[in-house]
């Protein structure tokens, strides 16, 4: 029981995909600038790792080495286009914004990377349960950086007025920073930093250290 | 684990997961295809309303939309045509069809269209006397990151303008992308298009002095988006035009269309 609640809750703070291993920040760039859109794009990254793991490792004892990639590769584009299809029959307006970023979560590293170093040698249910912790793990980022970029870049949350802005009336003038993609490259980085210290054993160690100055007459 | 390198087992391997993960696609695409495609109209629909500020919040899209005539425009003779069949026609893939349209020269194509295609399909709104009440045409060009799609909608004069929506943008957000903020939309109501006889409508930079002589045929600018300002006055201008539906608008006028 220990080791189930660990894989699902390691991923979400401890060794979170996107703020420890730097994973799938692409599409946390670009489909943050509204909370709605995050949420339904971390469900659809969720079920797909989910899945993706669960039939890796159903299959594992039985993929040969030499086109194990392509084998994964396969199993997350038919998930991925499942889910595709899916959006668009069930939450059209929704999958129309998320456009192309529903087709990019086959290469988003964390569906490859956790189907990889995971799910191809551990037990379809720890598996499973390990891509649905990644997935949330994943959505903890995305959810906390559409959070502020709506509500600072829009004045909203979910669509709905939280601050007024002067455009429509009100009083706040909003952030346009926020609402493009770079302004999630500062936010993904305000999250690691405080992420990292309160947890200072995520801090890696530099790789190197600049030495001093040499003395100015070995220049001359 | 060696036998699993062996090339028959990757062979098989291979092609059965290939023919699973195949009938699951293909599964999914098939059983959701009508509510694919009933969504897609819905959505068309849906822009078509709201373009011409009739979309009701609430009420079915389909009954407020079986209220509308779709015609088609022959957009060289400005006339109504039965040569294509309105409820199967795709308008934006025979922009792109080059037996279905023709190529602009440079100067006509001030909205960076390229190809304009030989029909389109316009929605008219009847009034109680049968008289009709709303136009809408649909109209794209270039804006800045890319083509905005949209509707306008004129009142039963042909000249009046009743509302605009663009269902697909590529623009700025929080700028260009202003394009969809509701307030900016409402200050084309009520605009008018031709001064005496001539496409006058153009949104310039800025916001308009109501003093001004040309007021009433002039729309405010979006803040801190000229280019893309530039590229909706510029498509509105072509659509309205001589090369748009002008010959359809005054053949309506005087009952020749």
């Amino acid at each position: 029981m220990e080791t189930v609640r660990e894989t699902l809750t390691s991923p979400i703070f401890k060794n979170n995909p996107i703020a420890l291993q730097i994973l799938g920040v692409c599409s946390a760039l670009a489909v943050t600038s509204s909370l709605q859109v995050t949420l339904v794009m971390c469900v659809a990254l969720t079920s797909v790792t989910a899945f993706s793991n669960l039939g890796v490792s159903l299959i594992r004892k039985h993929i040969p080495g030499s086109i194990r990639i392509i084998v994964q590769m396969i199993i997350i584009a038919s998930l991925v286009i499942v889910v595709d299809q899916l959006l668009k029959a069930y939450a059209y307006g929704i999958s129309k914004q998320l456009s192309v970023f529903v087709g990019l979560i086959i290469t988003n590293c964390i569906v490859m990377g956790r189907a990889e170093a995971f799910a191809m040698k551990n037990p379809p249910l720890p598996s499973f349960l390990d891509g649905i912790g990644n997935g949330l793990g994943y959505s903890v980022v995305l959810i906390s950086v559409a959070v502020v970029r709506e509500l600072f870049g829009a004045g909203k949350l979910m669509g709905f007025d939280i601050l007024p802005v002067v455009t429509e009336g009100g009083w706040y003038i909003p952030n346009g920073l926020l609402l493009l993609p770079p302004s999630a490259f500062f936010l993904i980085g305000g999250f690691i930093w405080i992420l990292r210290s309160v947890k200072t054993d995520q801090v890696e160690k530099p790789d190197f250290k600049l030495s001093k100055h040499t003395v100015a007459r070995e220049g001359v | 684990m060696s036998s699993n390198d062996s090339i028959s087992k990757t062979l098989i391997v291979a092609f059965s997961l290939c023919i699973v993960c195949s009938v699951v696609v293909s599964t999914a695409a098939v059983v959701l295809k009508p509510a694919q495609e009933a969504n897609q109209s819905l959505d068309r629909k849906r822009n078509i309303l709201s373009a011409a500020g009739m979309l009701e919040e609430g009420a079915s899209v389909e009954e407020q939309f079986a209220q509308m005539t779709t015609r088609v425009v022959d957009l060289r003779t400005g006339k109504f045509t039965d040569e294509v069949d309105p409820a199967s026609y795709d308008q934006r893939s025979a922009a792109k069809d080059s037996s279905m349209s023709d190529k602009l020269s440079t100067d006509e194509d001030i909205a960076k269209v390229f190809r304009r295609e030989h029909y389109a399909l316009v929605y008219l709104a009847e009034g109680a006397d049968g008289d009709i009440d709303k136009i809408i045409l649909p109209i794209h060009g270039y804006g800045l990151w890319g083509t905005l799609y949209g509707f306008i909608a004129l009142e039963g004069d042909a000249n009046t303008v009743a509302g605009i929506g663009f269902y697909e943008h590529k623009e700025t957000p929080g700028l260009g992308g202003e394009v969809d903020n509701p307030r900016w939309k409402s200050l084309w109501q009520g605009k008018q298009v031709y001064k005496d006889g001539e496409m006058e409508l153009s949104v310039i930079k800025g916001t308009v002095d109501p003093g001004a002589n040309n007021a009433e045929y002039q729309v405010d600018g979006l803040a801190g988006a000229t280019l893309t300002t530039r590229g909706v006055s510029n498509l509105v201008e072509f659509w309205l035009g001589e090369n748009g539906f002008e010959p359809f608008l005054n053949n309506l006028k005087s009952g020749e269309a």
